[in-house]
Parts: C-alpha cells; structure tokens; sequence
C-alpha cells in the first residue's frame, strides 16, 4: 500500500491540482442550471430556462456584444502590430534591440491597477474621456506584449536553415518570408491571438477604469455581483468555455492531420 | 509557453543584416502604440501625482503644485495595504509554485498520450470569465458551500466561523487566478528540456534527488522565474480577491487605488500609490531577476 503510493504519489499530486483548477469550472456550469432568479448561491433545483433565455436579464447581451467589439478589434491590431514587432526582433539586427525588448516587457511587469489609472488619468487630461474607443485602445495596448514573446518565441524556434535554403534556390526576400518563414510562423501567430482575444475578453480592471458608463461582459458581472449574479452569466460563461474547447480541439486535429500529411 | 523567454538572452539569425530600414519600419507603429498608451499615460499619471485640491475644493479638480510629500503622505497612510499586498502576493506566489512545478513535471514527462489533453485541462480556467470562476469560489467557501459543511461535519470548524472574508480564501483566490501563469512557463522550459540529459544523469549514479537537483531544476529556472514573476506581479496588484473573497480588515494596495480613483475621487493619492506600487514592484524584479538569473542557483 505504501510503495503503491508512493510510486504514484505524483499521479495523485497532479490529479489533485487538476481537481483545484477544475472546481470553480464545474461550479460555473452546474449553477447555470440552477432553478433560481437572481441569487445563483445555493442550489435550488434543475432547469434549462436560464438556457432557453440567455439574453434575459437587462443589459447582460449588450455587455455580452461590447465584449466581442473590443475583443476581436483588439486582437486584430495588436496581432498585426506585435508580429511585426516580433519579426523585426527574430529576423534583423538593428540599434535599440534592448530598449524595444525592455518597452515590451514593462507592460507584463506592471500591475494591471497602475496600468488602468494611468490610462484614465492620460485619457481625462487629453479629454478623451471614457467609453469602448479608449478600452479598446489600453486592450491592444496590453495585448501587444504578450503577441510579441509568442510569435518571437516561434519565430527563435524556426530552423534557419530552411529560409537559407529557399534563398539558395533563388527566393528573394519577400518570396522567401511568404511561402518558407510564414507558413512555419502561423501557427504562433494563431496562438497569440488566441491568447490576446482571452486576455482581452476576460479582461477587468483596465476596463473598468477605462470604460466609464459602457459596460462588458466582466463588468456586468461585477455590478450583478453586487445584488445576485443571474444564471444566466454562468450560460454564457459555459457557452465561451466550450467553444473555445472546441477551437482548441480541432486546431489539434488540424494540426496531427497536417503533420500526418508529411 | 511562450512566457518562457522573457527576458532571457538571445542569438538572432539574421539574413538582413542590411535592411536595417525595415526592421525600423516593422517596429514603428507597435512601439509608438506603446509610447503614446503605455509611456505617455505613466507620464500623467506622475504629473498626477503632485497635484493638490483646487482651491476651490471642487471635487475631481486639481492644481499642479509640485507636492512630492504627496507621496510619504499616501504611503504611511496606507502601509498595513502595502505590507498585506506583498505578503499575499508572496503567500499565493509560493503555493501556486507548489502545485504548478508537479503539475507541470508530471505533464512533461509522465503524461504520455494525454499531454495535450492535460495540458487543456490547465489552460480551460482561461476559457471562462475569471470573475465567475473566483464566485464560484466565494460559493464553495462560503456559508452554505461544501467545504463548511465538511470541515464542520468534522467537527474542525466551530459553528459560526466562516473561510470566506479571511486572509486564507483571498490567498487562495489569488494563488487559483494566477495559477496558469506559472504553470505554462514551467512546463514550457521542462518540455524544452532534453531528456537524454537526465538519463546520462541516473547512468552517472545520481539517484533522483540528486538528478532533479542538479540536473533538472537548473534547467527549468528560466520557467520558474517567468511564472514566478508572472504571478506575484499581478497578485501584488489585484483587488478583486481581496474585495470578493476577504473582507475590508484583507484589502489590498489595489483596493485603495481604486477606490481612491472612483469613491473618493482623489486623484493625486491613487497616483501616488500607483507609483510607488510599481516602482516596488520593478525593484523586487530586478533584485529577483540578476539574483536567480545566471548561475548563481547551479
């Protein structure tokens, strides 16, 4: 019995911590099927109506539709510029690499409370003021430092003699990036945005900072915190939860089929 | 996974080594989005910080006066925040390495066929809101939750004592938050790792403390600072745990920042604090980083 456990103590140890990351996971879902209104605390008995009506509570689809505008307008632009920015740092050598590494890296570094504060003081004293526009600026903003270490770290795994190679055989530059470096980078430049559209999605205290009357997602489940949180906030949380595991499957799927293929 | 590299030394292959223009052209908009939404606003935000009451005392209006006792005036009136911030923040960081480094050494390589589903199972808490996710805490530690039930079932918990508004479920909440974020790194710097590397190890007579100790753990360092860094920053900030999980005696330095930015509307405080937060903060990393950085835990 000892020598049982203790040969599959880190078996244990690791179902263990999954059951902790898990937990909370299975506690969102359960309590979308919860048979209460407004205070979704303790369980009261199954139903689907949370399900069938999940756009019932006001202003929760709105939020819903707010978080998507920033989320996806976010990703874009700060895919587009935190790939370049990691192209420039994998593939040339320029003056200033230190100082552009360090002006990514500060970002990450820097507590997202002290990041919000100093976006609304800058946006109030440039009478910007406050709604989506300057949320979805400080999202791409903080997005663009986490695009830039993924698709760098991609591009920094990349076997150079490949791109030589295409360069041997006659590509020019802009040939050699298009069908040899690119294709090979893609698959970072999916994951950053996957990452970016889930920082930005999730995101609360910038945007709560920034946002001013306008709501999102997270900040409708705060304020609903407040009296209640609806069943319905666990709907929608559920629905993101599977697709985005459905995403993830079949982006592994593509990827064995793909390889499978060579 | 990619979390990993921060900050670690690199070698560029470099086929453009002329074409300096275009690595300029390729950096320009993205470091000026920073300048302009990142180095810009941490310039308002300390010439914020200076600022005093309008003499009109018109609430939300300040005047530039150049106060820099704003800033021991805030710090001594908020030290317990900032003692408790660090603290929870270095409490949570420890667990959460706790549980991330097996997590993560199992997965690399004891996991066989199910890596990549274990390794969505430690990304799936990204999947759905963190707000939720840390509720859902306040509901299973809360007063009609499972574990109260339990734990005085047992008879370990008196009646009438709760988990919820205590130092432990903001501890807990955080190290859960941020626990991901160490994970990843870690495992990113075990899975690069070469195997063959601990093999030559155990066929050079290590036994396996010793393997880990020498051989392992030097190597997976990288990760370790990544994920370290990567979840006590963010908990040295945050004020959701602390405001859904604790109670006003566990507020943190973040809680004051906001409330001094949306309740009491004083600007050149939350300023203030927003400064000398970050600036601890770079302190304490840069102290980690060239301590644990190099060779010195060889």
């Amino acid at each position: 019995m000892s020598r049982w456990f203790s040969r599959n103590l880190i078996r244990i140890y690791t179902g263990a911590a999954l059951l902790f990351i898990l937990l909370p996971i299975f506690y969102t879902i359960a309590f979308s099927f919860n048979d209460t209104e407004k205070r979704n605390i303790s369980w009261q008995g199954f139903t689907i109506r949370a399900w069938l009506n999940p756009c019932e509570p006001i202003g929760i689809c709105e939020a819903l539709g707010n978080s998507f505008k920033v989320g996806i307008t976010a990703t874009v632009v700060a895919t587009i510029l935190g790939t370049m920015i990691a192209f420039a740092l994998g593939r040339y050598d320029f003056k200033g690499r230190g100082t552009t590494n360090l002006l990514i890296f500060l970002p990450m570094a820097t507590p997202e409370v002290v990041l919000g504060a100093s976006l609304l003081s800058m946006f109030i004293n440039v009478g910007l003021g406050t709604g989506l526009i300057p949320v979805i600026i400080s999202h791409i903003m903080f997005c663009i430092s986490f695009v830039v270490v993924t698709v760098k770290a991609r591009i920094a795994s990349l076997d150079p003699k490949l791109e030589e190679a295409a360069r041997d055989l006659y590509a020019n530059e802009w040939e050699t990036f298009r069908r040899i470096t690119l294709p090979l980078v893609a698959p970072g430049i999916a994951a950053a945005a996957l990452l970016a559209f889930a920082l930005s999605f999730d995101d609360f205290i910038i945007t709560n900072f920034n946002s001013g009357t306008v709501d999102t997602f997270p900040e409708y489940v705060w304020t609903a915190a407040l009296r209640g949180v609806p069943p319905q906030a666990n709907v929608i949380g559920t629905m993101m939860f599977i697709i985005a595991l459905v995403l993830v499957f079949a982006g592994q799927i593509f990827t064995k089929k793909r390889e499978a293929k060579k | 996974m990619a979390i990993a590299r921060v900050g670690s030394s690199e070698k560029v292959y470099s086929p453009n080594k002329r074409s300096k223009r275009n690595a300029y052209l390729l950096l320009a908009p993205g470091l000026l989005w920073l300048l302009l939404f990142f180095v810009f606003p941490l310039l308002n935000l300390a010439e914020t910080s200076t600022k005093t009451p309008s003499p009109t005392f018109e609430t939300g209006e300040f005047v530039q006066s150049f106060r820099f006792a704003n800033f021991i005036d805030a710090f001594l009136a908020n030290q317990a925040q900032f003692y408790r911030s660090f603290t929870y923040a270095l409490a949570a960081t420890i667990i959460a390495l706790a549980i991330a480094y097996p997590l993560a050494y199992s997965i690399a390589f004891r996991s066989g066929a199910w890596k990549n589903f274990l390794l969505i199972l430690v990304i799936a808490p990204f999947f759905t809101s963190f707000l939720l996710r840390t509720l859902a805490w306040k509901q299973i530690l809360g007063a009609e939750g499972p574990v109260v039930f339990i734990l005085k079932f047992l008879g370990i918990l008196p009646d009438g004592a709760t988990i919820t508004a205590t130092a432990f479920s903001v501890i807990l909440g955080l190290t859960y938050n941020f626990l991901p974020f160490m994970t990843l790194p870690i495992y990113a710097s075990l899975d690069r790792l070469d195997y063959r590397l601990i093999e030559a190890s155990g066929d050079l007579y290590a036994n396996g403390a010793t393997t880990f100790r020498k051989v392992t753990l030097p190597l997976s360092m990288p990760g370790v600072v990544a994920g370290t860094l990567l979840t006590f920053i963010p908990a040295s900030g945050d004020y959701i745990n602390a405001q859904l999980l604790g109670s006003p005696d566990n507020f943190m330095i973040g809680n004051v920042i906001n409330s001094r930015f949306f309740r009491v509307v004083d600007y050149p405080t939350a300023a203030a604090l927003s400064f000398t937060l970050m600036t601890t903060i770079l302190i304490l990393v840069i102290i980690y980083i060239r301590r644990s950085g190099t060779d010195e835990l060889v």
